[in-house]
């Protein structure tokens, strides 16, 4: 993981005379007897309850003084893990200075999402891990993720909130299909280029998976409109339920004048195990059980969408999407709320953060633990779970240890809800509508260096290219896309002028 | 927003509604269908395009009333708008000239039934249509049906209109008749699997076209999965027409029950709330 970055220009940057004051204010040994601060949160047993937000985020006082454990490295390590190379010691110098409004704009400088990658980017195996501290002092890295959030959050409540600058309109359209993390970033990049850009979403929301997938504890949703707000300022434009293959097809928008696309359409497809009994009720998808709760509010009765849940409540699954849905169920009122997970603790996906808040919460974990079968009452309902136990043997390709079953360990789990959260696949809709799009046997769309599919002027990008990843990796897709349209544009529209 | 043009009954419960989606209009194809949500508050609702107007930029839908969103949409007038709708959704029919098509509804399901029908017969089939209902107020889009299919044949429980005795009846007369190269069938799950029995006995390849559960309909949910010959697919991107022969229709019909309990209690709730407060 992480980005060539220039190192002349962090160098030259880090040459301003306010950093240089700044660095000489507090000698690097003070600095490095700091203690990393300690993100406040709502208490358990309260949030388990509620939809309230997890994480409260800094107080000035303990951002600030965070902010001075960053040691200005001379070769900023962190930045090389940053997949959109954010200017990271740059905006936590501002923070340090006390310019919080002006840390927001660094971050603005090549993120359009800040509020967003401040919660939910595992900062943790990318900036954090590449931090001075980590690799040399043995010590917690600076808390990267955290900075950013509150320099994110202070500028929008102080309602001073900047729009970055852009070029001047030069008028060609641009085409961007899907308005999740890859979508919303390609969008802006776009526009600080000069470009005329439509957003397609095909929900009737926008924000893609940071609307479906995500819940309120953990990304409120009015910071996702927020941001996208800012994207709307910047003169981008959103059309909800259009279907692009559908509604209308790519040759149809270039009759319409649009000179690039950018397809962002996501992993939308959820995967099951075909296991017998799998399509009882009372077993779906992480994506249907997540998408009736926060896109269209099942959980709140004022709403007409109806969502299952129950007392025994099980999710299959050890990623972020399995804790999200863990957690959702807990809060809807499951006494029993269980992760069953076919490998250990350590080898789960899940960010170490989720973990840890879904065990405080009163998740239980039967890790090492695979289903093999699904029971039902006469009615169809599921009511009973059979498993089997595992161990783990050698490394697999993936480097994990594979999970082998042990013989005779088949035990049965009552369950009244069962949310299968194994991973998910590529959407299909855009490749069945465009046969010369080539693809890879996972049905990904096939990108070269720009991003640029077998198709000229045909972009791709987030998880329609790498299967199933994160907002960040999206968002370094986004930026990278927008870069090749540029140069795309450059050559073939505005070389014939 | 998406504006109601045009609404009217077909019979005490089902209404026509014509809604103006210009894009989709021009793109459907016969076997596609909309999401629909009503407001804010509203449920994702599928439903088949039952015909469009490219011209005026509409698309005709057709609605029964059996829960909260059904129930509101049917109470909507001409002028009111829609909050969103989606699609055109799902793989089209295929349409093709194989001789003689046997196309059967049952109930509401005679509304997505029409644009195959209509379709097949411009592709130069000879098109038999058999549609049934209850009883003859419920029987829907007789005219229409009658213009595109060389026979007409309606089918009545009580036998006040066509004939007495349910759809399979009036599909075996047909098939004992003369050589059927293809059937359609679409209704209730529990019409669709006796249709479906009843071509299998001739051996007529049969497509169904399958009404689940869905909430996004893009293939993001899974909430329509169906096994069709012991594979799960996804009616919304796979479908939503299968080959009826190897569709899991017991399945089908425990999986359409699954909210039923929550939907039937929401549902009764609201009709509470429609009716006046005293004092």
């Amino acid at each position: 993981m992480g980005t060539e970055f220039d190192k002349e220009y962090y160098k030259k940057e880090r040459k301003a005379d306010w950093r240089d004051k700044l660095r000489k204010e507090i000698k690097s040994k003070d600095r490095t007897e700091g203690v990393r601060v300690h993100m406040p949160e709502a208490d358990p047993n309260v949030r388990n309850k509620s939809n309230i937000e997890v994480n409260k985020g800094l107080t000035l006082e303990m951002a600030m003084s965070e902010s001075s454990r960053c040691l200005d490295c001379a070769v900023p390590t962190c930045v090389s893990g940053c997949p959109v190379g954010t200017n990271i010691p740059k905006f936590v110098k501002y923070i340090e200075k006390g310019d919080i409004l002006g840390a927001a704009k660094v971050l603005k400088e090549n993120n359009s999402l800040p509020a967003i990658c401040g919660r939910v980017c595992p900062q943790e195996i990318q900036c954090e891990i590449e931090c001075v501290y980590v690799k040399k002092l043995s010590k917690e890295g600076s808390a990267i993720g955290y900075l950013e959030r509150f320099a994110a959050d202070y500028e929008r409540e102080s309602g001073n909130s900047s729009i970055p600058e852009l070029a001047e309109s030069n008028g060609i359209k641009m085409a961007v299909i899907g308005s999740g993390p890859a979508g919303l970033t390609v969008a802006g990049e776009l526009a600080k280029f000069g470009y005329d850009v439509t957003v397609f979403e095909a929900l009737h929301d926008l924000g893609g998976v940071l609307k479906y997938g995500i819940p309120e504890f953990r990304l409120p949703k009015k910071i996702v409109d927020f941001e996208i707000n800012t994207i709307k300022q910047m003169g981008v434009k959103f059309i909800t339920n259009f279907i692009v293959g559908k509604t209308a097809t790519i040759e149809d928008l270039k009759e319409e004048g649009f000179k690039a696309f950018f397809i962002a359409s996501g992993a939308g497809l959820p995967n099951f195990m075909n296991i017998p009994g799998e399509n009882f009720n009372g077993i779906q998808s992480a994506n249907e059980f997540l998408t009736r709760v926060n896109l269209m509010n099942g959980d709140d009765a004022n709403f007409d969408t109806p969502v299952h849940t129950g007392k025994n409540v099980v999710i299959v699954g050890g990623g972020n999407t399995a804790m999200d849905s863990v957690r959702t169920a807990k809060r809807m009122g499951a006494e029993r709320a269980i992760i069953v997970y076919r490998r250990s603790q350590e080898e789960m996906p899940a960010r170490a953060e989720e973990i840890k808040h879904a065990i405080e919460e009163g998740i239980e974990f039967m890790n090492l633990t695979s289903p093999i079968e699904y029971f039902a009452d006469e009615n169809g309902m599921v009511n009973k779970m059979r498993a089997q136990k595992m161990q783990l043997g050698e490394p697999d390709a993936s480097g994990r240890r594979r999970p082998e079953v042990i013989e005779g360990s088949e035990h049965d789990i009552d369950v009244d809800s069962v949310v299968i959260a194994v991973g998910v696949s590529p959407n299909p809709i855009i490749q069945q509508s465009m046969p010369e799009l080539e693809t890879t046997k996972w049905n990904t769309i096939k990108v070269d260096d720009n991003m640029m599919t077998s198709v000229p002027g045909l972009f791709a990008g987030g998880d329609i290219v790498r299967g199933g990843a994160t907002v960040i990796l999206a968002m370094g897709d986004g930026r990278d896309a927008a870069q090749g349209m540029h140069k795309y544009i450059q050559s073939t529209i505005l070389a014939e002028v | 927003m998406f504006k109601i043009i045009e609404k009217e009954f077909l019979s005490e419960n089902v209404a026509r509604l014509s809604i103006e989606a210009p894009y989709i209009a021009k793109s459907r194809k016969a076997g596609n269908f909309i999401i629909l949500r009503i407001d804010e508050k509203g449920e994702r609702i599928p439903l088949t395009i039952a015909d469009a107007n490219t011209e005026k930029g509409t698309i005709y839908v057709i609605v029964q009333r059996v829960g909260v969103s059904s129930h509101k949409l049917c109470d909507m007038n001409v002028g009111d708008t829609i909050l969103d709708v989606v699609g055109p959704l799902g793989t089209a029919t295929h349409i093709a000239n194989v001789g003689t098509v046997l196309c059967a509804g049952g109930g509401v399901g005679v509304a997505p039934l029409f644009p195959i029908v209509q379709a097949m017969k411009l592709a130069g089939n000879r098109v038999i249509t058999v549609i049934a209902a209850r009883t003859k107020e419920l029987v829907i889009l007789e005219n229409e049906m009658r213009e595109y299919s060389d026979e007409l044949i309606i089918m009545t429980d009580d036998g006040s209109l066509g004939e007495k005795g349910l759809v399979t009846l009036g599909m075996e007369k047909v098939i004992q008749r003369e050589k059927v190269n293809e059937a359609v069938v679409i209704g209730p799950a529990i019409m669709m699997k006796f249709a479906a029995l009843t071509t299998k006995k001739y051996d007529i390849p049969t497509v169904a076209s399958l009404n689940t559960i869905m909430v996004d309909g893009t293939g993001m949910c899974g909430a329509c999965r169906v096994s069709v010959g012991g594979k799960t697919e996804f009616v919304c991107v796979s479908g939503p027409e299968f080959d009826a022969h190897q569709v899991n229709f017991d399945e089908m019909l425990s999986r359409l029950n699954a909210y039923k309990t929550k939907e039937s209690s929401g549902y009764s709730d609201y009709l509470k709330s429609l009716k006046p407060v005293l004092n």
